[in-house]
């Protein structure tokens, strides 16, 4: 112990040079240049104590982690950790005992949090990561399918198309199937049977109209004649019965209102519409 | 001389040739309407009747002017009487039987001479005698009875040889209604007919006329009574719906409707405006539906291997049997209501649409109308022997007017001319009035007349009101 005394007066001897020779320096200041900082002096510390018997250390899990974070179903992800100074790691949800250090591959069917639990003499650590798991997404749309016009539809372009949209006309108090409605119901009758094939579900109805003249009640009657006679000729040609219904509305729904024969003769017809 | 003579006449004879002209025209519609061979006394055969303004006491008097031009109304509208314009009246007019005062007789006139007779107050022959003329007087006053308007009401025979007061009297009744415009139209519509009963007319009071109306933007069957008061919907099917008919008993109203898709009978209650069952025969049309006489039956136009045809069944439906077969379009059955057995109805059977009558059997086939133009719409008259219907005989198709037909004869009377396009008649049930429709603008509104064509009135004009039929009320 006693030889460790001569240092602080050695240390006290360098501080006095030190000292002089600083104030010599600023003496003679303006003729020479500022010296560099002396360095520091370094102190001489005692020796440490003696360290207290190290305890015994805790176990630590340095690292835990999943990758990736989230995954979809059926995919699988990795769990990876490094625990120190453990006896026993473990990690729940069915994985069980595991290294200190060590990767793990997962395939959880929901979104699972795993926990790791590191124990050892000097305590127990714990740390947990999260699985996200998606549903996988729904299967992509069936390509659009190529784009086919519905038979109504294709009925209201057909007859849309014909001349008075494929109307039989008659003449005044006449229920009598005229050359021009013969052509009519002919070009109606070839586009019906090409609606019936493709679709079979498809029917028809036949209105029967009249011009405002007669009377109401001679018309109902004149109208649905008029219905039923061109239903008649699309069954000359092969339309079934059961494909073609009946309707008479007399003089209710004109067409066309004026007074004069060009407008009447548009309201005496026979008209296809679509059924239900 | 003569030449020039004529020539300085020529403007005078010009005159006389458009007279002629003219007085042939009006002979021939004199002639055309003596041909009604129905209930309505001729002009020249009625009976004269002066009914001078009644005056009111008190509160009364507020609505006189509705009484008084009710009563006129009434009486002019049953083509039973000739009513005696106003302007003729004595300025002396009697309120009640007091009033008269027979004439004063000098009882010593000087030898000679004729008694001298003058007179002191109203008397019979004021109103017997010219330049009035009349065969009968109708007179009176209202009061205030009770917070009622009560109506004192006379009518004289003062047409009778020496006629005294009481000799002459025929009605001395007190008639009571609300103190108010419709209490005064009552009591003179009561006082009315009981006048007219006294000439054998027969009262409209109480009678009903049902008909189609698109006023609400569907086509309802609706009711009125006689002078077009109390418009009230019956249906609300909120489609298409008309043609109605009325069993003769009041009770059911059968009509043409869309409102089950193709147009079908329905049945409805006049009295609960419930449904009543009726089973339409499969078909794509079932329409223009009429009673028989005894309620118990339905006749209708109903398509039948592709045409209209004729068919009666019950009121429920059962018991169908067709009573045409032709291939022709056959609608508007209806039944002659003494009878109970010769149907009129329109058929196509023979080209135009025409007007047929054959028995309830189907036999006994007879055409009533020539062959000209179109005819629709026919209907009896309560006695059976008229029959009223639209023909456009002599003009376009389309421009129907009403005409009257005696079936025994075949004879026609046009009824309706140069005034729109009239359809529809239907005899009232006093067997002289007739109701049909005229679209005389832009829309078909329903009129009644008398069945000689004259005294028409309007009696709708909201919306289009179609297909009348006049009935007596629930019996």
């Amino acid at each position: 112990m006693r030889m460790n005394y001569g240092t602080p007066y050695r240390t006290v001897g360098a501080v006095v040079f030190t000292t002089i020779l600083l104030v010599g320096v600023q003496a003679c200041k303006k003729k020479v240049p500022p010296p560099p900082p002396a360095p520091v002096a370094r102190t001489v510390e005692a020796p440490p104590p003696p360290p207290p018997p190290p305890p015994a250390p805790a176990a630590r899990i340095n690292s835990f982690t999943v990758e990736p974070r989230s995954v979809q179903r059926g995919q699988t992800a990795t769990l990876a950790w490094q625990a120190a100074n453990a006896t026993d790691v473990a990690i729940d949800n069915a994985v069980g005992a595991v290294e200190a250090n060590g990767v793990r591959t997962v395939n959880p069917a929901s979104t699972t949090t795993y926990t790791l639990t590191a124990r050892g003499p000097g305590g127990t650590d714990t740390r947990s990561v999260t699985l996200e798991v998606t549903n996988p997404p729904a299967p992509p749309p069936p390509p659009p399918p190529v784009p086919t016009l519905s038979t109504s539809e294709q009925f209201d372009r057909i007859f849309g198309a014909f001349s008075n949209g494929g109307d039989a006309m008659f003449d005044y108090d006449k229920s009598d199937i005229r050359a021009d409605a013969r052509q009519a119901l002919t070009a109606d009758a070839d586009a019906l049977k090409q609606l019936f094939a493709s679709d079979p579900s498809f029917s028809v109805v036949l209105e029967g109209h009249c011009d405002e003249r007669g009377s109401a009640e001679y018309n109902l009657g004149l109208g649905d004649r008029r219905a039923t006679a061109a239903k008649e000729f699309l069954m000359g040609l092969g339309i079934p019965d059961a494909k073609v219904r009946t309707i008479s509305y007399g003089k209710d729904r004109p067409i066309c209102t004026d007074t004069n024969e060009a407008c009447y003769q548009r309201n005496r017809r026979a008209h296809l519409a679509k059924g239900n | 001389m003569k030449i020039y003579s004529f020539i300085r006449n020529m403007p005078r004879a010009g005159f006389v040739i458009t007279l002629l002209v003219v007085s042939g025209l009006l002979g021939s519609a004199v002639l055309s309407t003596a041909q009604f061979k129905g209930d309505i006394v001729k002009g020249g055969e009625r009976q004269s009747i002066a009914v001078p303004d009644f005056r009111g006491s008190g509160d009364a008097q507020r609505y006189m002017d509705v009484f008084n031009s009710t009563l006129w109304d009434e009486l002019a509208g049953s083509g039973q009487l000739k009513m005696i314009a106003k302007t003729s009246y004595p300025l002396n007019v009697p309120q009640q039987p007091q009033d008269f005062r027979p004439p004063v007789t000098t009882p010593n006139p000087r030898r000679g001479q004729p008694p001298v007779v003058s007179n002191s107050g109203p008397w019979l022959t004021d109103w017997s005698g010219s330049p009035v003329s009349a065969n009968y007087l109708a007179f009176g006053y209202a009061g205030v009875q009770d917070n009622r308007l009560a109506l004192f009401g006379w009518l004289y025979n003062v047409g009778l040889e020496n006629a005294d007061v009481n000799g002459a009297k025929m009605i001395n009744k007190v008639y009571f209604g609300t103190l108010d415009a419709a209490g005064a139209k009552k009591v003179a519509r009561d006082f009315a007919a009981d006048i007219l009963q006294q000439f054998g007319a027969k009262s409209l009071a109480g009678t009903k006329i049902f008909f189609a109306s698109d006023r609400t933007g569907n086509r309802e069957i609706w009711s009125m009574d006689y002078d077009g008061s109390n418009q009230t919907r019956i249906t609300q099917y909120n489609s298409v719906s008309g043609m109605p008919a009325v069993s003769p008993d009041g009770r059911m109203v059968a009509f043409t409707t869309y409102a089950g898709g193709n147009p079908q009978i329905r049945i409805h209650s006049t009295t609960s405006g419930r449904r009543l069952p009726f089973y339409n025969p499969i078909s794509s049309v079932v329409e223009t539906p009429e009673f028989t006489p005894d309620s118990k039956q339905l006749l209708f136009a109903t398509a039948l291997n592709g045409w209209v045809q004729l068919c009666v069944s019950n009121v429920d439906g059962g018991g169908f049997r067709r009573i045409s077969n032709i291939r022709a379009i056959e609608v508007s059955p209806r039944v002659n209501p003494k009878t109970g057995n010769d149907v009129l109805f329109i058929s196509g059977r023979g080209g135009r649409q025409q007007m047929w009558r054959m028995s309830l059997e189907g036999t006994d086939l007879e055409q009533l109308t020539n062959g000209q133009g179109d005819v629709a719409n026919p209907a009896w008259s309560p006695n059976g022997q008229q029959i009223a219907f639209a023909w456009t005989r002599g003009f376009e198709p389309g421009n129907f007017n009403i005409f009257l037909m005696d079936p025994a004869t075949h004879q026609v009377t046009q009824l309706t001319q140069n005034s729109g396009r009239n359809e529809n008649p239907w005899f009232a049930p006093d067997g002289v009035h007739i109701v049909f429709t005229s679209k005389r603008g832009s829309s078909t509104q329903v009129y009644s007349m008398l069945a000689d064509g004259t005294n028409v009135k309007q009696l709708t004009t909201q919306g289009n009101n179609l297909q009348p039929v006049w009935v007596n009320g629930v019996n």
